[in-house]
């Protein structure tokens, strides 16, 4: 079907002054930031209730290895930004090669996630060893899945790209990356740092 | 219908092929809003038989229903926990957000088609398939989930107490899954209008109904987001026995409670704003008179959305939460009731000394107000703790809820489809037909729910499977209240009969209409009926506001938008 798929004339329109494909992912990221902060409320209310056992609990993440990952998003971001200034100049060849080096730095952040994942549930703190676990195991992992559908979505704007076809969704999929990094601000210090009372 | 919404790219006629290709892959906005509107209706006749079979076994218990055989308490649990479900998230949602959304939004605004309508169909898709995970739900072993449409834990998350560990899980899924459609479809809605309205067509131009589906659209986007992460949670207690909402491993139930009533409070005026949105459309053409005070209007519609974020918890009352709480939620829920007894007021404002014509659309239009009245007066006495502690879960609330949902999901509709029904189909419904329709439906609706009124407050308990387990419950004169309604029941479902048959009669053999037959002013009434592919030869351009009724600058009794002024 997408072959012979005409976009409406709707589509290009820009009453509010802004291209439809950015504001539409701007309404995208604002339904995902009510998910991730229902989750993420939900787990200061009972961070507050529980507080020594579950600081306890949070010394058994492994700081360094968040951090690690802290510092291979906000990389990866940094050439997704760089991927924009090359789309914008229109130059398709370098935003898709830019593109890569995102993609592989997710790839990067998820095999220093499965190494946390595997230690820790062989040292004994698997998702339900502690409901602390189960809440780092689901906010956790609904931010990787999000990393994991970010690099696929990546993925397909870079074979565009390269082409020199659809030079203007490269800002669209780099709010979205920029937007699951921001994610990851407030999972690392919730879970990793604060681990004091 | 389906001549009109051939792609006019493809050079054939329209054959069976090209049919099916319409049915499952056309991205046209109004085709998508009659699978909308049709799924919608299926699910409401489902809804619907599931509300005769209880209805039965409360007024004759114990006794063989007929289409059913005998009810026994596990299947009357899943039986009226669907029947919420369904009416709420599979009829109420799908016809007045997502079936009037897509008909309306680009015919109002004056474009084509949505801006992302792969995304449109996407919705669609996913919708479609919720409803049968849901139905597949009540068919697994173990039986439909049964432990209400609020699935309060620990009764929802752990399957020793619901005794249905698949039926729970899939209705959980279901439920989930059309989040997510109606996610996709509201961020369609919401880009459409801000992006793609038609030259001339500024904020306080476009009509009221477009208004009220955006901004239900955004409370919708705003207030489901922590339920999804509620979900992802159920789900992991019921399958993994991770321990969210169990209170032995150091989780709480009342937080499910929070999460699912911070969107349920809202959710309540997702489903308005759409119905009330359509009545505000209807009233002023059939008055022949402008809409009284449309900035009002928007702006106390814009106040009942910020204020629907802060009353969730007087669902709450009874639950344990902190007493000074409880009076901070109180005050909330009775300022609620201020923009929207504003927005009656409006309406009747318009009404007032105008040239009234009492057409199909209009008499359902005017029994929104009149019935829903009832449903929002009788729910102050629900939003106030004080007298909430005593009908908490009895029958007076089952009543309040339905003469809100009532009015919103079946009235607003039968109003939006005999309105807009000659516009998309290109024929008229039976005006005769329409009438008998009309009374037999809200007669026997007042005598389904205004019996449940004074059963609540004699004390009846809402969840009860068979009163003649309490003496103080089966007396005379409860039981004859209990039987009325059921018999009012049956009949207001028997009067559904005339509608079907006179809505697909007339999609085929009714009176042709003209393109705008009701001599109306919106832009949906200058394209052609039903509107082709694309909706118009050349795209509107708007010069005024949306309600140009009685103007002095025509020579008939309206100003459409799209006309160009002579000067």
């Amino acid at each position: 079907m997408s072959d012979t798929f005409q976009p409406p004339i709707a589509t290009s329109r820009t009453t509010a002054g802004l291209p439809t494909s950015r504001l539409g992912t701007w309404w995208v990221v604002a339904s995902e930031i009510v998910i991730f902060g229902g989750l993420i409320v939900a787990f200061i209310m009972y961070r507050m209730r529980h507080g020594e056992v579950w600081a306890e609990q949070a010394e058994h993440t492994k700081l360094y290895a968040g951090a690690l990952n802290t510092f291979v998003l906000l990389t990866s971001s940094y050439f997704a930004v760089c991927a924009h200034k090359a789309a914008e100049a229109g130059d398709g060849k370098k935003a898709a090669k830019l593109l890569v080096r995102t993609i592989l730095l997710g790839g990067v952040f998820l095999c220093v996630k499965a190494y946390e994942y595997t230690s820790e549930i062989l040292a004994g703190y698997g998702p339900l060893a502690d409901l602390f676990w189960s809440f780092y195991y689901t906010a956790t992992g609904l931010h990787g899945f999000h990393v994991l559908v970010g690099m696929i979505i990546l993925g397909f704007v870079a074979k565009d790209a390269a082409k020199g076809k659809n030079l203007h969704r490269v800002e669209c999929i780099g709010i979205y990356w920029h937007f699951v990094d921001i994610v990851w601000i407030f999972l690392f210090p919730l879970f990793y740092i604060a681990s004091g009372l | 219908m389906t001549e009109a919404t051939i792609d006019p790219t493809s050079p054939k006629a329209p054959t069976i092929g090209s049919r099916i290709r319409i049915c499952l892959f056309s991205t046209d906005h109004k085709v998508i809003a009659f699978q909308y509107l049709i799924t919608g209706l299926l699910m409401a006749i489902i809804g619907g038989y599931m509300a005769y079979v209880f209805r039965m076994q409360l007024a004759f218990p114990g006794e063989d229903v007929p289409g059913f055989g005998w009810v026994s308490p596990g299947h009357y649990n899943a039986l009226v926990t669907n029947h919420g479900t369904i009416m709420i998230f599979w009829v109420a949602m799908p016809v007045l957000v997502a079936a009037a959304g897509n008909f309306l939004i680009p015919l109002m605004i004056g474009c084509d088609d949505m801006v992302f309508p792969r995304l449109n169909r996407l919705s669609f898709q996913i919708f479609f398939l919720s409803a049968l995970v849901l139905i597949a739900s009540l068919h697994v072993s173990g039986g439909g989930f049964g432990g209400a449409w609020t699935a309060y834990p620990p009764l929802s998350s752990d399957p020793d107490f619901n005794l249905t560990p698949l039926g729970a899980s899939l209705w959980l899924i279901a439920v989930a899954l059309e989040f997510v459609a109606f996610l996709i479809g509201g961020i369609n809605f919401v880009t459409t209008t801000m992006n793609a309205r038609a030259p001339g067509m500024s904020l306080m131009r476009i009509p009221i109904v477009v208004w009220m589906i955006v901004i239900a659209s955004i409370l919708f986007m705003v207030s489901v987001g922590p339920l999804i992460a509620g979900a992802v949670m159920l789900l992991s207690d019921q399958l993994a026995g991770t321990a969210f909402y169990d209170p032995h491993n150091g989780g709480d139930p009342l937080l499910w409670q929070h999460l699912f009533w911070f969107f349920g409070h809202p959710e309540v005026y997702v489903v308005l704003l759409p119905a009330m949105g359509i009545v505000a459309d209807i009233i002023p053409v059939f008055a022949r008179k402008k809409f009284f005070g449309y900035k009002a209007a928007l702006y106390v519609t814009i106040a009942t959305g910020v204020l629907s974020f802060f009353v969730w918890a007087h669902h709450q009352f009874v639950a344990g939460i902190d007493p000074r709480m409880a009076h901070l939620f109180t005050a909330t829920t009775l300022l609620i009731s201020i923009p929207i007894a504003e927005l009656c007021f409006l309406y009747i404002a318009t009404l007032f000394g105008g040239s009234i014509e009492f057409r199909t659309p209009m008499l359902w239009a005017i029994a929104f107000l009149v019935e829903f009245l009832l449903g929002g007066v009788t729910g102050i006495y629900l939003g106030a703790s004080a007298t909430d502690i005593n009908f908490h879960d009895t029958y007076f609330v089952v009543a309040h809820f339905h003469y809100t949902f009532f009015p919103i999901a079946i009235i607003g509709l039968f109003a939006g489809i005999y309105h807009w029904f000659p516009k998309a189909v290109g024929r008229h419904l039976n005006e005769t037909w329409g009438k008998i329709h009309f009374w037999g439906t809200i007669v026997s609706f007042n005598f389904v729910f205004i019996p449940m009124f004074f059963l609540g407050l004699g004390g009846q308990h809402r969840r009860i499977f068979d009163y003649r387990h309490f003496p103080d419950l089966a007396g005379e004169g409860f039981q004859d209240m209990r039987v009325i309604a059921t018999i009012a029941t049956c009949v207001l479902i028997a009067f559904q009969i005339p509608f079907v048959i006179n809505f697909f009669h007339s999609i085929w053999k009714g009176k042709k209409a003209e393109q705008n037959p009701w001599k109306a002013t919106t832009l949906e009434w200058s394209a052609a009926s039903p509107p082709p592919h694309g909706n118009w030869k050349t795209l509107p351009t708007v010069y005024r506001g949306p309600y140009e009724y009685g103007s002095p600058d025509s020579e008939e009794d309206y100003l459409p938008q799209h006309i160009e002024p002579n000067t």
